[in-house]
């Protein structure tokens, strides 16, 4: 695997992987605080299908069809130069994927309160993680063996 | 990036939008010469009318590419959009063509199926400056019940003796649609015309 300077595809895959990740409460309540935006105009309305996910063996080894999830995509535009903003989200809720891709239209364009609120977003999932892990390892066991003498 | 900056929505209603437009497209085939209104898509993408445009959105898919010829070249990033179609070179691999009358393939040049499975043969969209239910062509054939007068403007004298020489290769052949603004006229391989 080669090195590779961050570039803005990786600020974005980054944003947009916490756009999906959002809960769907959380994302409504902070695009309905966004304040006056353009009223965004749909060039793909969220639409709901199945991805198949890949795995590999291992994580390195050959990959293998894992199975289908269901996924709901959106395009929207905000302005009519404006880039296009695209929102994937995992599950069926249609608002979700549309307020996703609001939002990733508005980064692009590096909109300082979409910025905060992503970085809220990134904060809850954090705390979410390290919740789960640690409720992980409460329940973990060491296996060892005593040596007999 | 220039190619999304200026993306247009497609179908408001895909689901629904597309049914209708293959149902219309269905009659249109099945009565040559009888004018179907096609206007699910109000603002076509550059080099399309509202009917070609509506057409590609409702035939194309992942697995049926398409080739753009002339001023309908300008579509492709459109179409791949909201296909997910190829759009090849070659319009002899594809299984929907469109082009302006200006820069038509040879119909020699399409795929007119094979003798076992002679409907995957390409089907050639042609955008035409007019459109009229009343002309000096003759359409004859399946579908009709005497003879149905028609004009379109913008085939030439050799599309027409070509589309006749096809008629030897039945039951392989190629059907063409003619469209206009929000107007489609079929007109299956079946068809007979006279000019």
């Amino acid at each position: 695997m080669t090195v590779r300077p961050a570039t803005d595809d990786d600020a974005r895959r980054r944003w947009i992987g916490i756009l999906a990740k959002a809960t769907p409460d959380e994302i409504g309540a902070a695009y309905a605080a966004l304040g006056p935006i353009p009223a965004p105009t749909p060039i793909r309305a969220p639409e709901t299908g199945t991805v198949l996910l890949r795995g590999r063996v291992g994580g390195t080894g050959a990959p293998f069809n894992f199975g289908e999830a269901t996924m709901t995509r959106c395009t929207v535009r905000l302005r009519d130069d404006g880039p296009l903003g695209f929102g994937y989200v995992l599950g069926r809720d249609r608002r979700h994927a549309e307020i996703a891709a609001v939002f990733d239209a508005l980064l692009q364009q590096g909109d300082p309160r979409a910025r905060a609120h992503v970085e809220t977003f990134a904060a809850a999932q954090a705390g979410r993680a390290r919740r789960e892990a640690a409720a992980a390892a409460a329940s973990k066991v060491d296996f060892f063996t005593m040596v007999r003498e | 990036m220039t190619a999304t900056a200026t993306l247009l929505p497609g179908f408001r209603d895909p689901v629904r939008d597309s049914q209708r437009c293959f149902r219309r497209l269905l009659d249109a085939m099945s009565r040559p010469g009888r004018i179907a209104e096609i206007d699910a898509i109000v603002a076509p993408p550059a080099g399309l009318s509202p009917a070609a445009a509506a057409l590609a959105l409702t035939l194309a898919d992942i697995d049926a590419p398409v080739w753009l010829g002339g001023a309908t070249a300008d579509a492709a990033p459109w179409i791949r959009f909201h296909t997910g179609a190829s759009v090849v070179a070659e319009p002899s691999t594809a299984l929907f063509a469109f082009a302006d009358a200006g820069a038509m393939p040879d119909l020699r040049q399409l795929d007119a199926g094979t003798d076992e499975y002679p409907d995957r043969s390409t089907t050639l969209v042609v955008e035409v400056r007019d459109l009229s239910a009343e002309g000096p062509i003759a359409l004859r054939g399946p579908g009709i019940e005497t003879v149905h007068r028609v004009a379109i403007d913008g085939p030439d004298a050799a599309f027409w003796q070509r589309r006749t020489e096809l008629h030897e290769l039945f039951p392989r052949g190629i059907d063409v649609v003619f469209t206009c603004g929000t107007r489609a006229l079929g007109l299956p391989r079946t068809t007979r015309v006279e000019v």
